[in-house]
């Protein structure tokens, strides 16, 4: 006798909480009603997310690290349940070592971008870097999770928050991933997951004057609409890779804060 | 105690005193009648057939006719850069490139008072500024980067780094030596050839640049300078043939040029506008922090992006900062920019003077009490006396909006939060600056602030080493330090 399965409901992730849609719609995605979200859900998220922005960049990179790092706990124990919606379990396995990678990185940057600047006069300078803000992510279509979590995780592990566009034909992995955001430690807001028409919400997304930076890794084309919409608040539009790792992919997200003070007796 | 306040309320020297006058000579340089274009290496005729004038903003009269260069122009200088690129500037050895550049630097040290003077005839800002602080800026900027051209990949480890290309560069009006200095040394260190736009209002001095470039025989095209307006920027930024732009100047024109470049992966930097907060806490060294007051708003007219143009006292400190402000105020000298004893110097074009005048009356339109020492100013050419107001809301326009002028809004708090609050409450987030004995407050303040450079118990400096731009509406990208070097460099 075989048993009926229960089948998952796909929602959004806003603010730590999976609700619905506002606009009650939905679209048929990998099988699935998954959640339609409309602009007013993507204004809720860029909420969400500046709310989320005080408390998330000022814990300890040590801290941080451990949450980034708790992440990858999460989804190595979902590694089976993660393979069914992306492109296997290679994939699973290279995104949850991603998160490990980047969780390292959480309590270096200062040193490795930041430094004490040699002045010609007596000041001591220095100069540290630090999260620009909100950052708005349209994923990458493919691959579904390791694609996101490339842009997610150096977004993030400076102390960035996130409003993410998932996949738009492959939005399971995105919602799965949030599932294991919500038991890791991260705090609600930190990183918002909308699923939907990326060309319904993208122009939202990129003419939002709350948004710091946009990332347009996961963007068909040369998306020149988006950029001009981006430059409305001198948004930083982000081009990186959409399945790899390095300290640059952080650096993207960045601003460099130079402090003065006098050297004096 | 009454008697003590008096006598620091007074003047320090005796009314009946003056300044005798102390003029800088001014046959140190000579100015030709008419600057035609500089590219290739050669002086060349405008295409375009358009000449323009730019005037000594002090008298109103006119120093030289310069060539307005059109888009054949543009077209012409941008192909003398890619030229000089594929003859090899980038593949030289990077030792050597660095060698043509502490040449630059050591050239403008030789001729730092031909070039002060000329700054301060072209763009209005004092001699002292010119030569105390442009001038050495200028050459330590060259000299700075001069030493990173053969070092890159210590720069930037495990990351190739080569130069972009043509960098089209696009500078203001208000440090026009300096900030070609700023965009030209990081450019050619990284092995980039340059295309230099100067301000419409301020050309000379790079002008006057082409000359050092042939005294330390730059090959040809690798700088090229044209002149022009706000067209022959647009003509630049939309050329084909650059790879980067690189603009300094209003948040404004900086948004257009990014909407321009959309979806042409050409690379940017903007350094935009600001309107920083000055914040002073009712520990602070006071007559220190007036000082720091004083520099951060009256320092070249205002005209600084990162000029500290809002105002934050402590509430407990309030009356006291604006009695010694005032005075102090009383103390500036406004007028002849080639005058060693002059502080504040002319406004540098009737459209700014305009721009500054209109900002002024809605303040007292608003409801803002305005307050302006006695001053005389000179009968001809555009002045602004030295102006701070009080009783200003945050919802004001001269709280508001960027100025460029010599003039302060001042505000007050009460908790530490609240500055932070209102100091952050603003689009902009180029600088800021704290006045406190406390370090721990220091620290705490430095790492709220939403802004690229933070000044603590001092304002305006700046060096080659040191890392200078914004966040938010003030642009993005890094010019000074290894940072302002990854702007001219692509990676593998």
């Amino acid at each position: 006798m075989s048993r009926l399965p229960v089948k998952k409901t796909y929602k959004l992730y806003v603010g730590g909480a999976f609700p619905r849609s506002e606009s009650g719609r939905s679209y048929e995605a990998e099988g699935h009603n998954v959640a339609r979200a409309s602009r007013k859900d993507l204004r809720d998220a860029v909420k969400a997310a500046r709310g989320a922005f005080g408390k998330w960049s000022t814990m300890t990179a040590y801290n941080r690290g451990q949450v980034l790092y708790r992440i990858a706990e999460m989804l190595e124990a979902r590694v089976a349940d993660l393979a069914r919606v992306t492109g296997g379990a290679e994939e699973v396995d290279r995104t949850v070592d991603r998160w490990v990678w980047y969780a390292g990185w959480a309590d270096k940057l200062p040193q490795v971008l930041g430094g004490a600047n040699p002045v010609a006069a007596p000041y001591f300078n220095f100069t540290v870097p630090e999260p620009t803000g909100v950052v708005g992510i349209l994923a990458p279509e493919q691959p579904a999770l390791a694609g996101l979590v490339s842009r997610l995780a150096p977004a993030i592990v400076s102390g960035n928050t996130a409003v993410v566009i998932a996949s738009e034909a492959r939005p399971l992995a995105a919602i799965e991933l949030s599932e294991a955001l919500a038991t890791a430690d991260v705090p609600g807001g930190v990183v918002n997951v909308l699923t939907g028409y990326k060309r319904e919400l993208a122009p939202w997304l990129a003419g939002h004057m709350d948004v710091n930076a946009l990332d347009l890794s996961g963007a068909d084309g040369e998306a020149a609409e988006l950029e001009q919409l981006a430059a409305e608040n001198v948004k930083r539009v982000v081009r990186g890779s959409v399945d790899g790792q390095s300290p640059w992919e952080i650096e993207r997200f960045l601003e460099m804060k130079t402090v003065w003070h006098p050297i004096g007796v | 105690m009454a008697e003590l306040d008096r006598k620091s309320d007074r003047a320090p020297v005796p009314a009946g005193w003056d300044y005798a006058p102390a003029p800088e000579a001014r046959d140190v340089v000579s100015i030709q009648e008419r600057y035609p274009l500089f590219i290739g290496g050669e002086w060349v005729e405008p295409r375009s057939g358009e000449w323009f004038a730019t005037v000594d903003p002090a008298s109103e009269e006119p120093l030289a006719d310069v060539a307005f260069a059109g888009p054949e122009d543009v077209d012409v200088a941008v192909q003398a850069a890619r030229t000089a690129l594929a003859d090899g500037w980038s593949d030289r050895s990077p030792a050597e490139r660095a060698k043509y550049l502490f040449r630059i630097a050591r050239i403008l040290q030789e001729r730092s008072r031909e070039f002060a003077v000329l700054e301060s005839l072209d763009g209005g800002k004092p001699i002292k500024e010119s030569r105390d602080v442009d001038l050495p800026l200028a050459a330590a900027h060259f000299f700075y980067y001069a030493g990173w051209a053969d070092k890159l990949e210590y720069a930037f480890p495990n990351r190739s780094p080569r130069p972009v290309g043509v960098a089209g560069q696009i500078i203001p009006w208000n440090f026009p030596l300096l900030m070609l200095a700023w965009k030209v040394a990081p450019a050619l260190a990284a092995g980039n050839t340059v295309v230099l736009k100067p301000a419409e209002t301020t050309p000379l001095s790079a002008l006057l640049f082409c000359d050092v470039l042939r005294q330390a025989e730059v090959p040809p095209g690798v700088v090229n300078i044209v002149t022009g307006d706000g067209r022959t920027g647009a003509e630049l930024v939309t050329h084909s043939g650059v790879d980067k732009i690189a603009f300094t100047g209003s948040t404004e024109v900086g948004k257009a040029i990014q909407r321009q470049l959309a979806g042409t992966g050409k690379r940017l930097t903007l350094e935009l506008g600001g309107k920083a907060a000055n914040i002073v806490f009712d520990d602070a060294a006071l007559d220190q922090a007036v000082e720091g007051i004083i520099n951060g708003i009256y320092f070249n007219q205002g005209h600084v992006c990162c000029a500290g143009s809002r105002l934050f006292v402590q509430e407990s400190v309030y009356e006291d900062v604006l009695r010694k402000l005032k005075r102090r105020m009383g103390t500036l000298r406004v007028g002849d920019p080639l005058d060693k004893n002059t502080d504040v110097g002319a406004i540098n074009s009737r459209q700014q003077l305009d721009k500054i005048t209109e900002l002024v009356r809605a303040g007292e339109e608003e409801g803002a009490d305005v307050y302006q020492p006695p001053c005389r100013l000179p009968e001809k050419g555009y002045w602004f006396v030295p102006t701070v107001f009080t009783n200003v809301a945050q919802s004001y326009r001269i709280a508001q909006e960027e100025i460029f002028g010599p003039v302060l809004s001042m505000l007050t708090f009460r908790t530490p939060d609240e500055a932070i609050e209102k100091a952050n409450n603003t689009p902009y987030g180029l600088s800021a600056g704290v006045w406190t004995e406390k370090g721990s407050r220091i620290l705490w303040m430095a790492q709220r602030l939403r802004a690229g450079v933070i000044w603590a118990n001092t304002y305006n400096r700046f060096d080659p080493a040191s890392p200078f731009g914004g966040y938010k509406e003030s642009g993005f990208g890094r010019e000074g330090g290894r940072h302002g070097l990854e702007p001219y460099l692509d990676f593998e």
